[in-house]
């Protein structure tokens, strides 16, 4: 297939996608806390480059706000609260994972081959500029969904649950050239509210069990 | 006009309370808010009544027969466990159980809640309603964590990791109905989101997109009406939470989750044609009954023992739902009143029973009828109520059911008379043995608030022998579109 | 096949065979300025080679004749790889003799002499570099083969003078996969050349070495075989990133020796910057631990695997 005939905005765009990808397996593959904040906050740049790039070829305006509402939100505020978490709860390392490294990796390629096949119904119908990335969106909410499985302290959960959120923010760019502003605002404020609680909630659960370790808090089974 | 009113009340409370809710009085001011609620709400209800379906604000806002009814009763079980939590709160902080700092955070929250599951209800843009289920989320996780006990803080965390993730499906199930109805609606302004809009192109919706969608929205907003398997959260949350919360959660919340899925049902099964959501909605209900029935024997904890009720009874609206048809549907709108009431009512006097035996273990409370036979009665009463014995409301609601079950899922049939059955075994026993005998319960420093109790009772038992018109007239429209 | 392109081959692989000591030279160099420290000179590799070839060969008295004959057979395939690897120039005879594949398989071959040479003598530090070097070699390799066929699948063949040519031929293109397949690249020439932070090739600590343990017994003109097929081993995974990432400079055709001779410039400017960046890769990294190079390289695998999801995702 002639490279030449997708324009250059799509070939970036196609980019940035490849980039979000890339650094969902990174987080996957993480083992430092505050690496996996830096990776979280590239993540979020990416996403906003994209928006950006739709924003110019496609002429929504709206998607300009949307994308500085992204890059105040996922690559300024959020990062900021989770750094000034992990060091008052003085959190480093998160070295025990539920799967091994490599088992994991492998479980994520099967995950973006599923969720590839799950795009190609929906993107065929799509006419956007960005139709092929819904794929690599979906892929990226999986990827956190797996991350958040087999991870072992709650703020890497935390950071999984909020690249949630960037592959379903990249999913309704991707597919849709962006939901209203209103709905926008509403998911902003969510995530961000949901993470101040979750702030709160950490030094809840640390004051109870002075760990953050997810161990304690599988006392509740069935009698 | 009484729309803005109705939403700005709850708002102004949590505001207020967040300011004064650790003082003496904040329960009356939370009282006070709910009664206001509860009049706006009412003076809406009238206008529906009167005018017929009604839309707000450019269209942002849906009032018709379906959500009318919910409303109303969001803000009479609003009112009514605001009144039950003024009493039970305070015997908490004599207990030494809360602080008043605490109860600051529980008063605002429990009103924010309140504002979450209005908008919820009224919106009828399908994005602010998936923001709001989220919003109701947040707003509750710190109430399920206020005893700061570590099961209550892993209860708190496994509802908003579990529920978190559920509602993230169903943000991505909403993205592609957006993405269907774009085609067809275009993106000017917010017109491809609105449900009157879709409802009323649903027929020219993209199939499998949609198909496709409402798996994410069943799985996301299923979660939160507690449906099995993914309703580990529930029983955990009821058990940990401070009881108003617990009657709240089961009362309104798991109504409004499944009020979302049911919007989002119409519009599929508009656009694909087929039976498939309508089976999904069977099978997902069936195993809930099923899971719940069988768990309800192993409880020893008493609010675990209801929440998994809670979950029981959600099985069988949605199932009801799944079938579909008039009397089908009418049955479960019936139900989701009727459970409602009643399991609040159960919630109210558990919640005394506990502070009274200072446990929540049922193996440990008995004799309530001795020291204090009222709330003796209203348990006894509340538990023979949402087991379905006539002539209260919920046997009504499960008879019809079962009949329409047996016309046209004979299949079914044996299994939900099973689990209807093991669940009385399980519950009535319970509660037989912790009203009757020999009291091991305490006297409580207040009077218990039993007022509420019997008044849900009450409720209950009317609309068992008598279905006021215009409430039958609404259920009746509301099933035939649903469908 | 004309006389041209026979002398064109020839001058090829006397090119590979020279310069490639000079490029490892030059590594070390940078490797020293980084550090701090003042650096052996750019010819240093050739001193040790002649300083090695004089000396006289000490073998074991058990050694089988495959530890004999292992150096050579080494040095062997690396020569034939560097005459199919198309360094300067597209359209050589040798070329069109093996793919990719055929390419992977001949480094595998020398990799499978010098894990036998290592056991053969039956020394604890020779089984212990071959076990390693067998594992990191188990895991390397489907990494490589996955590089490839992302290249392949953008080129349409897996012949590499072909997909070097793909470049050319296009218009300047972002191609996602092949940058998933780059850095994937980059981790496996890591791996297989016992750079940092695989191996440590100064290492004088037995427990630590891979490549290194193996070639312990070895003196004279076996190690200066050994040592002479490393530095082209580098030198030409070097090439093959050369050839699968950037191109551009290799001369298309033969027909005038000022186009060879611009592909040889360009080739040294392109060494010359690769080598300066694996020193800095080497430099800013610590050696991880040999438990961690299985997923180091699984790493790299899973990188290759997701360049070509995506190449098949994108372009479809």
């Amino acid at each position: 297939m002639p490279m030449q005939a997708i324009p250059l905005p799509e070939q970036f765009i196609h980019l940035l996608a490849s980039v979000v990808l890339l650094l969902s397996f990174a987080m996957l593959a993480q083992r430092r806390i505050r690496t996996l904040i830096h990776l979280f906050a590239l993540q979020g740049a990416a996403l906003v480059c994209s928006t950006l790039i739709v924003a110019w070829s496609s002429g929504q305006h709206h998607l300009y706000y949307s994308a500085a509402l992204t890059l105040a939100l996922k690559v300024i505020v959020l990062p900021l609260i989770l750094y000034r978490l992990t060091d008052r709860l003085d959190l480093r390392w998160d070295t025990e994972t539920g799967l091994r490294i490599p088992t994991t990796m492998l479980v994520g390629v099967v995950l973006v081959v599923f969720a590839f096949g799950l795009a190609q119904p929906i993107s065929s119908l799509a006419g956007s500029v960005t139709q092929s990335t819904l794929g690599i969106a979906i892929a990226v909410v999986m990827l956190a969904f797996l991350m958040m499985i087999t991870r072992r302290k709650a703020v890497t959960q935390v950071i999984g649950f909020l690249a949630m959120e960037n592959g379903l923010f990249f999913a309704a760019t991707s597919a849709t050239n962006g939901m209203p502003m209103v709905v926008e605002f509403g998911i902003a404020l969510d995530v961000l509210v949901g993470a101040i609680i979750l702030g709160i909630f950490f030094f809840q659960i640390r004051e109870q069990f002075d760990s953050l370790d997810l161990h304690h808090l599988e006392r509740l089974k069935e009698e | 006009m009484e729309m803005l009113i109705l939403l700005a009340l709850p708002l102004c409370g949590a505001a207020l309370l967040a300011l004064v809710g650790a003082r003496r009085r904040a329960a009356e001011v939370n009282v006070a808010f709910s009664l206001a609620t509860l009049v706006a709400g009412g003076f809406l209800t009238a206008r529906v009544i009167e005018q017929g379906p009604q839309l707000y604000w450019n269209e942002a806002f849906f009032v018709d027969p379906f959500n009318v009814f919910l409303v109303a009763l969001t803000a009479f079980v609003n009112f009514t466990t605001a009144l039950f939590s003024r009493r039970y709160m305070r015997i908490e902080e004599r207990h030494g159980r809360l602080s008043a700092s605490r109860l600051r955070l529980y008063h605002s929250m429990y009103q924010l809640f309140m504002f979450t599951m209005l908008v919820a209800l009224l919106t009828n843009n399908m994005g602010i309603l998936w923001v709001a289920m989220e919003a109701a989320t947040l707003s509750t996780v710190l109430l399920v964590s206020l005893y700061r006990t570590s099961a209550s803080l892993e209860a708190a965390w496994k509802y908003f990791i579990l529920c978190g993730v559920g509602i993230a499906q169903a943000l991505f199930g909403t993205i592609l109905l957006y993405f269907a109805a774009e085609r067809v609606l275009g993106h000017a302004g917010m017109s491809a989101l609105l449900w009157t809009q879709l409802d009323a192109v649903k027929g020219e919706l993209e199939p499998t997109v949609l198909a496709i969608a409402f798996a994410f929205l069943l799985v996301g907003y299923g979660t939160k009406v507690g449906l099995a398997p993914l309703h580990n959260w529930l029983p955990d949350a009821h058990a940990e939470g401070p009881t108003p919360v617990s009657a709240v959660l089961s009362g309104l919340l798991l109504n409004v989750a499944l009020y979302a899925v049911i919007r989002c049902k119409v519009l599929v099964e508009g656009s694909i044609r087929s039976e498939l959501p309508g089976q999904m909605l069977m099978f997902f209900g069936l195993v809930s009954v099923l899971v719940a029935a069988f768990m309800l024997w192993r409880q020893k904890d008493i609010k675990r023992l209801f929440g998994y009720s809670s979950i029981e009874h959600m099985g069988i609206i949605t199932f009801a739902f799944g079938m579909g048809g008039p009397v089908a549907n009418f049955a479960a709108l019936l139900h989701m009143t009727v459970h409602s009431l009643a399991k609040s009512a159960i919630f109210f006097a558990v919640g005394h029973a506990v502070q009274k035996a200072g446990t929540q273990q049922m193996d440990d409370i008995r004799g309530l009828l001795t020291l204090s036979p009222a709330l003796g009665w209203g348990l006894m009463l509340g538990s023979l109520a949402i087991l379905g014995m006539p002539p209260f409301g919920v046997f009504a609601s499960e008879f019809l059911i079962l009949t329409t079950a047996m016309r046209e899922q004979p299949w079914a049939t044996p299994l939900l008379l099973l689990a209807l059955g093991v669940a009385f075994a399980a519950v009535f026993g319970r509660a037989q043995s912790m009203v009757f005998g020999p009291p091991s319960v305490a006297k409580l420093p207040e009077p218990p608030s039993l007022l509420p109790v019997f008044v849900h009772l009450a409720l209950v038992l009317m609309l068992g022998l008598w279905i006021p018109p215009f409430l039958a007239g609404w259920y009746r429209l509301a099933a035939g579109m649903i469908g | 096949m004309t006389g041209a392109a026979l002398i064109t081959q020839l001058f090829a692989v006397a090119v590979a065979v020279l310069v490639a000591p000079l490029f490892l030279g030059w590594v070390n160099m940078c490797r020293a300025w980084l550090q701090n420290r003042s650096a052996p000179p750019l010819t240093q590799p050739y001193r040790m080679i002649r300083k090695l070839l004089r000396k006289d060969a000490v073998i074991a008295t058990d050694a089988s004749p495959l530890f004999v004959f292992a150096p050579y057979v080494i040095f062997g395939s690396m020569v034939t790889a560097a005459a199919i690897i198309p360094a300067l120039a597209l359209d050589l005879p040798f070329a069109r003799a093996a793919d990719a594949i055929a390419l992977v398989g001949l480094f595998a071959t020398a990799r499978v002499f010098v894990a036998l040479a290592a056991i053969d003598t039956g020394t604890a530090f020779g089984t212990l570099g071959a076990r390693r070097e067998m594992m990191l070699g188990f895991l390397a390799e489907p990494a490589l083969l996955m590089v490839f066929f992302t290249a392949s699948l953008i080129a349409g063949s897996t012949e590499l003078p072909v997909i070097a040519d793909m470049h050319q031929y296009h218009a300047l293109a972002i191609h996602p996969g092949l940058a998933f397949a780059a850095i994937a690249f980059l981790m496996v020439l890591l791996a297989e050349n016992a750079r940092i932070p695989v191996d440590n090739p100064a290492t004088h600590l037995e427990l630590t070495m891979i490549h290194e343990a193996m070639v312990l017994e070895y003196s004279a003109r076996h190690l200066a075989l050994i040592e002479w097929a490393s530095a082209l081993k580098l030198f030409n995974y070097a090439c093959i990133g050369f050839a699968l990432f950037v191109p551009w400079g290799v001369a298309r055709d033969l027909d005038s020796p000022q186009v060879l001779a611009l592909a040889l410039v360009v080739l040294c400017a392109k060494l010359l910057v690769c080598g300066a960046v694996l020193a800095l890769i080497e430099t800013l990294n610590a050696k991880i631990r040999i438990f961690r190079a299985p997923e180091f390289l699984a790493l790299a695998f899973m990188l290759a695997v997701l360049g070509l999801l995506v190449r098949l995702l994108l372009q479809s």
